[in-house]
């Protein structure tokens, strides 16, 4: 698979999840095999037709009418998420050089090479939505489209690594589960791929993080290290807390969104803390504990100042990210033209032969 | 493996994100090539030294790569002339190591033949796009042909005692570079520089700070497991 040989443990990690995934998948097929109501009547209210598509659980596809809003918000969050997987690319992509073994950096290279094709995969169901990759690439180098915060942290040791499978993939599948189930066919479809995959990289970033933990006193205290940097960022990729969330209301009413950001970050750190339990890994958190009423973790709440800094451009790699993908975009104009120029000449070639 | 190398360090840096993957990908098989190499020659040596401990805990005297693979990856342009130069080498050569008489070595060649054919369309397209894209691209590619076309002669440096006789190869590189490179409308350079010392550990100022950089988590944590 993806060209390395690793094969994940059969751990506590992400099963459930995948299992999850799984279902949504089953849904999705059973609701494509029900039949769906038929095409709206000439004289009917196609916003009452749209929800009555959306509340009867049945998938809205690309040519369907929708609301203007809700096309909106589909291109704003999918066209974010593609972003970060782009931008995301970066903080791995700086340990590929360095990685302590062969199958480790086979491993990184196949990750970050997944992360592009999520990416790709992500602009096309956000292109059926009526707006060119282009634009949306346009928009993120403009800085007026975002990527998800945690891609702001630098990444800092090897060990690094191991934390961003566990937490961050492991915070981004919690997320995206649901997403499975979004009432836009595309992005329904597109979510249960990705997080397939991310299921995988979670395991294996758990993997290094077991290994880490399990290995000498140094790369013990490297693991550590990591997930005491990377555990509250992480925490805080739910987004603002509920009240604070501005589109989560109409986003949960047009089954975009099927939990809450707490609702989700809870569920989260109840599959955390068992982990770390068998990683052998403390959470940086003096006061999480059992909570027996709630059947649930208490625990102390990021710091969602930092949060809506790093949001707003003042992480400590926002300037870095953004100028390399920059670079990267300027320094390949020239190769861009080229190609557009060559695939011109062969199209005139062409005609000419048929003329 | 050095080859792997300079490919990884483009990752999150192409001009185009089908052209990150693709690039990525091909890193990543010749990666994995090398780690069959590596095991393998780790085996016949039979010292116990595994695919890590040939890959980090060497210097760079004793690294045997070709010179090729080792130069920086420069513009767009020069990567993808190393990369069509190093697939034309490649692909003729592990289709003769399919055939020999050593089953391990046949059974790589067999695997890393089909990956070397995607490598060539790969670089053989971008160095016809580039050669005969703009005038900018034209430049930039013919630029790159000049720079690392004489690297290419090392590639065949005659070794009779080699499963495969790099000299053996050589016509089937002519064959495949001569008609891209017209189509490409580039031309060929007449140098009569040969640089080379690569396969006797003697290397460019390059290969050092490579290997700084690779082995340098490794080396920091003597013995560990990751």
């Amino acid at each position: 698979m993806y060209g390395n040989d690793f094969s994940a443990p059969d751990d506590a990690t992400g099963g459930g999840l995948l299992g999850e995934v799984e279902a949504a998948e089953a849904e999705l097929r059973a609701a494509a095999a029900r039949q769906r109501r038929g095409a709206p009547a000439p004289d009917e209210d196609l916003a009452t037709y749209f929800d009555e598509v959306v509340g009867a659980e049945q998938k809205i596809e690309p040519r369907d009418w929708m609301p203007e809003a809700y096309r909106k918000t589909l291109i704003r969050q999918i066209a974010q998420h593609a972003h970060s997987e782009i931008i995301g690319m970066q903080p791995e992509g700086n340990w590929i050089s360095r990685a302590p073994s062969l199958k480790r950096k086979a491993i990184l290279l196949a990750k970050v090479q997944d992360e592009a094709g999520h990416g790709l995969y992500l602009y096309a169901a956000a292109e059926t939505l009526g707006v060119s990759r282009d634009e949306l690439v346009r928009l993120l180098l403009e800085g007026r489209q975002k990527y998800s915060s945690i891609f702001n942290y630098p990444t800092l040791t090897w060990a690094d690594m191991g934390a961003i499978g566990w937490l961050v993939d492991g915070a981004a599948i919690v997320n995206q589960v649901p997403l499975c189930r979004c009432s836009y066919g595309p992005y329904a479809r597109a979510m249960i791929r990705v997080c397939k995959e991310e299921s995988f990289h979670q395991r294996q970033g758990y993997e290094i993080l077991h290994t880490l933990a399990h290995g000498t006193p140094a790369q013990q205290a490297m693991a550590q290290d990591a997930v005491d940097r990377w555990w509250y960022p992480s925490l805080a990729m739910f987004g603002p807390p509920d009240g604070n969330s501005t589109h989560s209301a109409q986003s949960m009413a047009w089954k975009i969104k099927r939990f809450s950001n707490d609702d989700l970050r809870q569920r989260f750190v109840d599959m955390c803390v068992q982990q770390a339990d068998i990683l052998g890994l403390r959470i940086p958190d003096d006061d999480l504990r059992w909570n027996e009423e709630r059947q649930a973790y208490d625990y102390t709440q990021p710091d969602y100042d930092e949060l809506m800094r790093v949001i707003s451009g003042d992480g400590p790699c926002n300037r870095e990210r953004m100028a390399h993908r920059r670079a990267a975009y300027n320094d390949g104009a020239w190769v861009r033209e080229a190609a557009a120029a060559y695939a011109a000449k062969r199209a005139e070639q062409k005609e000419k032969v048929a003329a | 493996m050095i080859a792997a190398q300079r490919l990884a360090e483009w990752t999150s840096r192409a001009p185009e994100m089908e052209e990150d993957i693709a690039l990525t990908n091909i890193a990543l098989d010749q990666l994995g090539a090398a780690r069959l190499l590596l095991s393998y020659a780790g085996e016949l040596e039979g010292a116990g030294r595994d695919e890590d401990a040939l890959a980090y805990l060497r210097d760079d005297r004793e690294f045997r790569n070709v010179l090729l693979v080792e130069l920086p990856n420069g513009d767009f342009a020069v990567t993808m002339a190393k990369l069509f130069f190093l697939a034309a080498y490649q692909l003729p050569l592990y289709t003769a190591l399919a055939g020999c008489a050593d089953e391990r070595l046949a059974a790589i060649g067999a695997k890393a033949r089909k990956e070397s054919a995607y490598h060539l369309d790969h670089g053989a397209l971008w160095v016809k796009r580039l050669g005969d894209g703009t005038e900018e691209s034209h430049r930039r590619m013919q630029a790159a042909v000049d720079q690392v076309w004489p690297y290419t002669q090392e590639l065949f440096a005659a070794d009779p005692a080699a499963p495969v006789d790099p000299a053996t190869l050589r016509s089937a590189f002519d064959e495949t570079v001569g008609p891209v490179l017209t189509e490409a409308t580039l031309t060929r350079p007449e140098s009569a520089w040969a640089p080379g010392g690569g396969r006797a550990g003697v290397h460019t100022e390059h290969l050092s700070y490579l290997l700084a950089e690779m082995q340098v988590l490794h080396r920091a944590h003597p013995g560990a497991r990751w």
